[in-house]
């Protein structure tokens, strides 16, 4: 029963990857059933998650454990229930409450966490000697990556026209930023075909047995 | 009172949260962790919120019969069996109202919500993110044209990065004696991603970093307010 079911799962799972495929010729009724199947399971694994991962811990089963030594929690369950009503648009001013606790507590934490992990922490992992390199492969990839940070930077300063020695910086600094887009993209595409390449060994392993997995 | 009052939560909250950074002793140490966990429980309830704005979205177009709404009964069909699965009998780690299901699991090999998410879910999401193969080919036909020495640059990037991390770019310079094994494409593709690559990509970090952090001191100053929407 267990393997009927086992092949079953694979001939649904063969069956959801062609109708996606599917919209590779044209927007067709296959594909539209399987997106929509799509959103509400990914709609329902999320709630699940959040339930079983974030409210039951965090919330529900201090409560129930100890509920004298837990009321406190029950000022964000309010405001949770709060940000709920916002699904009623005579209500719906209500949920700037809960929403301005999340920006405040957001934004506090933003504001911290890019100050040193994007900005201070970016700027010294760029302070580098080039010259005490171990060879000179990795001493012209240093200078080049101290010039690159430095006038991509310069790029980004748009509160002086980009003429003379700033417009020269972020001619450089946009040379700079084309080869990491580039780059990127190179990986993204190699990403997107290793996705492809695991559908089709899905497709001839797991459904026609034709490759081994 | 509907706008001064979020504005000052957002503001006291801010502050209190970078303060506590840089004194990190009672009482902003304990405040601020209360405040996180605070963070994740109505963090959670919007989840809960974008569920019920989807349903809401679903049942309307089915009520007015809109365009493509038979679609939306498959949406909502689809969200109510795997949420009462996942709340019946719970998930691969967690147990349900219902306990963990051992009768099913034991007919169809995995509890009735893993059974969903590994036979469909994981194939729509793969498929879906693996169809994106074929457009990215079609993006970078119009956006690969050589007609500036920067869309060189772009293409060049890309080309060498796809070749290096292949085993066709291997066997291209496999031939290269040792002393020009630098001009091996693999070790070029690391070079790029190591060097020009990481520094594009720090100027752009640093960039967007400084920008987030304007932002959230507008946020906490009240200055901006577009969050607290319009009336």
């Amino acid at each position: 029963m267990e393997l009927f079911y086992s092949r079953l799962g694979v001939w649904i799972g063969v069956l959801f990857t062609f109708a996606i495929f599917s919209f590779l010729y044209k927007d067709n009724p296959f594909y539209k059933v399987a997106e929509q199947i799509f959103i509400g399971l990914s709609a329902a694994f999320w709630v699940v998650i959040t339930i079983y991962d974030t409210l039951i811990p965090n919330l529900f089963k201090p409560l129930s454990e100890n509920f004298g030594g837990n009321i406190i929690l029950l000022i964000p369950a309010f405001l949770g229930v709060l940000m709920l009503i916002r699904i009623i648009p005579k209500l719906e001013w209500l949920s700037r409450f809960p929403i301005a606790l999340l920006i405040g507590t957001t934004a506090g934490i933003s504001f911290l966490r890019y100050l040193k992990s994007d900005v201070l922490n970016q700027l010294t992992a760029t302070m580098l000697n080039p010259f005490a390199a171990s060879d000179w492969i990795s001493m012209i990839g240093e200078i080049l990556l101290i010039v690159g940070t430095i006038c991509g930077v310069l790029y980004f300063y748009f509160s002086k026209k980009h003429e003379g020695a700033l417009g020269t910086s972020a001619k450089i600094g946009i040379y700079f930023l084309m080869v990491s887009f580039g780059a990127a993209f190179g990986y993204t595409v190699m990403g997107r075909i290793s996705l492809l390449i695991g559908r089709l060994q899905f497709l001839m392993g797991d459904w026609l047995n034709l490759i081994a997995h | 009172m509907k706008r001064k009052i979020p504005l000052i939560i957002t503001f006291v909250v801010g502050l209190l949260v970078i303060t506590s950074d840089f004194i990190p002793h009672k009482p902003f140490g304990t405040l601020v962790s209360g405040l996180e966990n605070w963070f994740m429980i109505i963090s959670a309830f919007a989840i809960l919120l974008g569920t019920l704005s989807l349903i809401k979205v679903s049942v309307l177009k089915i009520k007015f019969k809109n365009e493509n709404w038979k679609y939306y009964i498959l949406t909502l069909v689809s969200f109510f069996v795997m949420l009462l699965f996942g709340l019946f009998w719970g998930t691969k780690t967690q147990s349900g109202l219902f306990g963990h299901g051992e009768a099913i699991s034991s007919i169809i090999g995995l509890k009735p919500f893993d059974y969903l998410f590994e036979n469909i879910y994981e194939h729509l999401q793969a498929t879906m993110f693996s169809l994106l193969a074929f457009f990215i080919a079609s993006a970078a036909y119009r956006a690969f044209i050589a007609k500036s020495f920067e869309s060189n640059l772009l293409l060049g990037a890309a080309i060498l990065v796809m070749l290096g991390g292949t085993s066709i770019g291997s066997y291209l310079t496999g031939w290269l004696p040792e002393s020009l094994k630098f001009l091996h494409l693999p070790n070029i593709a690391a070079f790029i991603m190591k060097y020009p690559n990481t520094a594009g990509q720090r100027a752009i970090i640093v960039g967007a970093g400084l920008g987030i952090i304007g932002s959230s001191l507008r946020i906490i100053l009240g200055i901006e307010r577009s969050y607290l929407g319009g009336s």
